[in-house]
Order: structure tokens, then sequence, then C-alpha cells
């Protein structure tokens, strides 16, 4: 199975090497897609484990039980569609097609799940209608 | 070509609930499938519509006296600076101003998350805004300082005027540069990866218009989900340009000044936005009614999409630099496709103004038409045609 998604580091296990722990320990394959990782301050990773499930499970209990905070990406970024203008902006700066037209009626869309979080689209958006909701941990 | 039909006799139709009314996007396939005579025949009004950036936007407000009185030189709502250069409490708020505090481009690429535009928007959505004068003081008009809050239903008069919207067609911005570009057409990335564009296209007013026979000063129309009129042609207002075998213009070419009552909108149709690195603009919906006099107006109303054809225009170098140069045409059926092949590339499309907001606003038009609500002007004076003369000019650096 795969599976993206973001992993909050609290400052405090920040500098302990988790990818390779999965790597090694856990069997699993770690592709980081995005991480802002500092010495003695939260980070944050967007990363897509691939593994069997058994694994799976046991890699993000090995996280969670050290502090990691595991968050499903998809509902990182929120389009919100009532403030959005369907001016399309957004779609040709959206790396990952996660926003995009359909055509032929024009029309924005979202889709969470090709989503990498690159968070291009929070400024890129002229009516502001994308937004980053990371502050609820799971 | 014989006349059809008068404006008196349109009304007197629309007044009975008997007008038959389609948008522009609906009489092409009517025209394809009865042809142009048979068609002009039976329908009376096409409708139009728009949804863009459209940064030469604003509003004129009198704010009603203090006591005591107060002669107001300084204005800002909500930390913007509104014109103030008017009689006592008379302002204009521009839709690109931002707060003197804003830090702008200082730190590349600037936000611009609130200004002008967005005092509107929050205005016409019934919010609270914090206003702020400073005067000199006079005997009349005694008062130096005020700080209170107010509201659109507060204020006197308050009027939107646009002095230039509804674009007739207009340029596709790329970027040929190795580095990203943030513009007023919004983000460009390096090396062709984007072209974006701002037209309704076969939607758009003026391009079912072409030579504005019908549309011209009086126009009422729908302006920000009210009724407003064209006050006059707008600002860079150029007829004379290329225009293709219909007399469609092939590069940016006629405009309008707009005015209507701030007080009759809808915050869904004038939107404050924010263009990185650029600035503060109001998204704006307009539609214009065109009566089918004749078959000569119902031919202009049946422009379609791939008829019409924009400039692709490099925004790293000819555009700021004004070189004239452009890299090609391109139709809006091609811009809508989410494709166009620029330098013998592909490249992917972002339109900017919305169609689909555009479609609701020519819809929308269409049922004040149906239902009564709304009748149609004779312009009282016409706009400069394509065979006016009238051309823009540069400013030349002395």
């Amino acid at each position: 199975m795969k599976r993206k998604l973001v992993l909050r580091f609290p400052a405090a296990v920040v500098e302990y090497p988790f990818i390779y722990t999965l790597a090694k320990e856990y069997n699993i394959v770690a592709n980081i897609l995005k991480a802002d990782i500092n010495p003695r301050k939260e980070g944050r990773m967007v990363v897509e484990l691939s593994a069997d499930e058994k694994s799976y499970q046991r890699g993000v209990d090995f996280l969670q039980s050290r502090g990691v905070i595991v968050l499903p990406l998809e509902q990182q970024i929120v389009w919100v569609e009532d403030r959005c203008t369907q001016c399309g902006a957004c779609t040709v700066i959206c790396p990952s097609g996660a926003l995009w037209m359909q055509r032929p009626e024009m029309t924005v869309a979202f889709d969470g799940e090709k989503c990498v979080v690159c968070e291009h689209c929070l400024k890129a958006c002229p009516a502001r209608a994308v937004e980053a909701r990371y502050l609820s941990g799971v | 070509m014989g006349k059809l039909r008068s404006y008196a006799e349109i009304n007197e139709k629309i007044s009975k609930g008997q007008a038959v009314v389609v948008t522009a996007e609906e009489i092409i396939a009517m025209v394809a499938e009865h042809g142009p005579e048979e068609t002009a025949k039976r329908v009376d009004v096409v409708t139009t519509g728009t949804f863009g950036p459209m940064c030469s936007s604003g509003a004129f407000f009198n704010l009603g006296h203090p006591k005591p009185r107060m002669k107001m030189s300084k204005v800002w709502l909500n930390r913007v600076n509104a014109y103030a250069g008017l009689a006592a409490v008379d302002v204009f708020l521009g839709a690109t101003e931002i707060p003197d505090t804003d830090p702008a481009n200082q730190n590349f690429p600037g936000a611009f998350n609130y200004g002008g535009a967005h005092v509107i928007e929050d205005l016409v959505a019934g919010k609270e805004v914090r206003l702020e004068a400073e005067s000199y003081g006079t005997d009349c008009y005694p008062r130096q300082k005020l700080e209170t809050t107010i509201r659109l239903s507060d204020i006197n008069e308050a009027y939107l005027f646009n002095p230039r919207n509804c674009y007739q067609n207009y340029n596709v911005a790329v970027n040929l540069s190795d580095r990203t570009l943030y513009t007023y057409m919004g983000i460009l990335k390096p090396n062709l990866c984007n072209a974006n564009y701002s037209s309704a296209g076969q939607l758009s007013p003026l391009m079912n218009d072409p030579d504005y026979r019908t549309i011209g000063i009086g126009t009422r129309l729908f302006l920000g989900g009210g009724v407003g009129y064209v006050a006059w042609y707008g600002t860079q207002h150029s007829p004379c340009g290329p225009r293709d075998e219909r007399g469609v213009p092939r590069t940016p070419a006629g405009t309008l000044a707009l005015i209507g009552d701030l007080k009759q909108m809808q915050a869904k149709w004038l939107r404050g936005v924010s263009y990185l690195g650029y600035g503060v603009t109001l998204q704006v919906g307009v539609g214009i009614p065109i009566p089918i006099l004749d078959v000569e107006t119902l031919i202009g109303t049946a422009v379609r999409d791939e008829d019409i054809v924009a400039p692709v225009v490099d925004y790293s170098e000819d555009y700021p630099q004004a070189t004239g140069r452009t890299l090609g045409e391109v139709t809006y059926a091609e811009l809508k496709s989410g494709k166009i092949t620029v330098l013998d590339r592909e490249v992917r499309t972002a339109p900017l103004s919305s169609y689909p907001k555009a479609r609701e606003i020519a819809e929308t038009l269409k049922m004040w038409i149906q239902k009564g609500q709304f009748t149609l002007t004779e312009p009282v004076a016409r706009i400069p045609a394509s065979d006016s003369g009238v051309r823009l000019k540069s400013l030349a650096v002395k």
C-alpha cells in the first residue's frame, strides 16, 4: 500500500533519524515530497509511505509513540469553493494537477488525493480561496 | 439590410413579458440551425456577460457631515487611502489602492492581501468599515480629526464609477525568460510554462457588438449584481486597431466607463482580489443586453470562440518594454481547450476571467428582461467606433 501523509515533528524530536528508522526497522519506503526541518524547531514533512499493511501500521505506531503527529494529507489543504471565483489562476500553478479545470464547463475543481501540499496555490489564488489547515492534530 | 424592430417595440414586448431573450452562447446554435435572417426575426434581445479583474474601478462616496462639520482632506477606509480632493465629505476610493503600511513589493513578491477593492466588497457585503479622516480645519468646517466606523447603509450616496471596464479582447500573457514573473495577468512561470488570458470571448459584451452599434453612452446594463449604465467610453478606448473580416478586434480595443448605484450591488459580483507581486484589483461582473434591431446586430452576437483571435505577448520583455512584438495569434476556442501552441511548444492556459460566472450573468440579465424588470435604453450618443480615427497614444518622456 501507498499513502501520502503530513508528519509534524515536535522540536524535541526533530533531530531523530525517523526516515532511516522507518526503512531499516520497519521496511517502509519513504518518498519525501516536501520537508521543512530545522534544528530545534518544529518540523513538517510531506511524505509518501509504501509498505505492506502490517509494516505500515507498525511504522505509524512507532512515529506516534515518539511524539510525531501523523496527519492524512488530503485534509491539509482546503479549497473553499464558495470563495473561489472560478478564475483558474491556480490551475496552471498547481504542479500535481490537484487543482484543475473541468472542461468544457471551465469550472475549477480540487482533488485532495493529488495534492502534495506544496502550497503554491495559497498565494497564486487571487481570491484567497485555498487555505492550509495544519493546526489540528489527529 | 432592413430594420426589424425599434427599442420602443422591444421594450413594449418586455413590459408584456413577451420578449424573446437568449444569451450570446445560446444564439450561436440558433444561428447555426436557422441561419441569421430567420433567427433575427425570432429573437429580440441577446444578453452578454463577463466577470474578470478590472483594475480601473472605484467608487464615489458622500460620507455625510459629522458634528461639528469637517472638510475631510485625508480619508482612510480600513486604512486604505481614499482621494478627498473634492467637496468636504466626498471621496473616491480606487480599487487598486493599498494601505500606506502595506510593504508592497519590498519583500518580493508582495502578497497585497487587502486594498480598495476589498473595502468595496466589504461595504457591499454589509460589513462595518473603519473610517479615519484628517483636515486642516476652516471657519465653516472646524473639525480636524475623526475616527469612527461606517456601513454602506450609513453613507449618503455610494456609486461605483469604473473608468475602464469590459476590455474588448486582451493579450495572452506568456513568459520567455528564465525567472518567474508576477504580473497583473497572474503568475507566469519561466520558459513558456503557462499562458494566461482574460476575456469571456464569445460571451464578452463588446465582442458581440464589435463596432458599438447598440452599446453607447447611456446603455443600461448589469453591473456588480445591480443596474448600471455606460457613462462614457473607457480609458484607453482604442477602436481603430486591426480587425478580422467580421470586424472583431484582433488586439485589445474598445473599453467602457461604467457607473451604477453601489447600494443595489452584491458582493458576489464585486470581489476584491490579490495578485501576488502585482497588487490589488476588483473582479467586476458586467452584463450588457444587445437589441436585435436588424440582421447585422444579430450577426455580431453570433460570434464564436473559434472566430475570435488574441495576440500572444511575452511579459518578460515585449510588454514591459513596449516593443510591440507579438508571438502570434490564438483563438479563444484554443485557449479554452487548455493548451495552445506558442513558438512550436505546447503551453498550458488559464483564463483569469471566469467563463461560468460570465454565463451566469448573461442568464441573470436574460431572466430580468424576461420578467419585465429590465428594459433597454437607446444610447444618447455613440462611442468612437472603428471609423473614428481614435488611437491610443504612448507617453513621450521629455
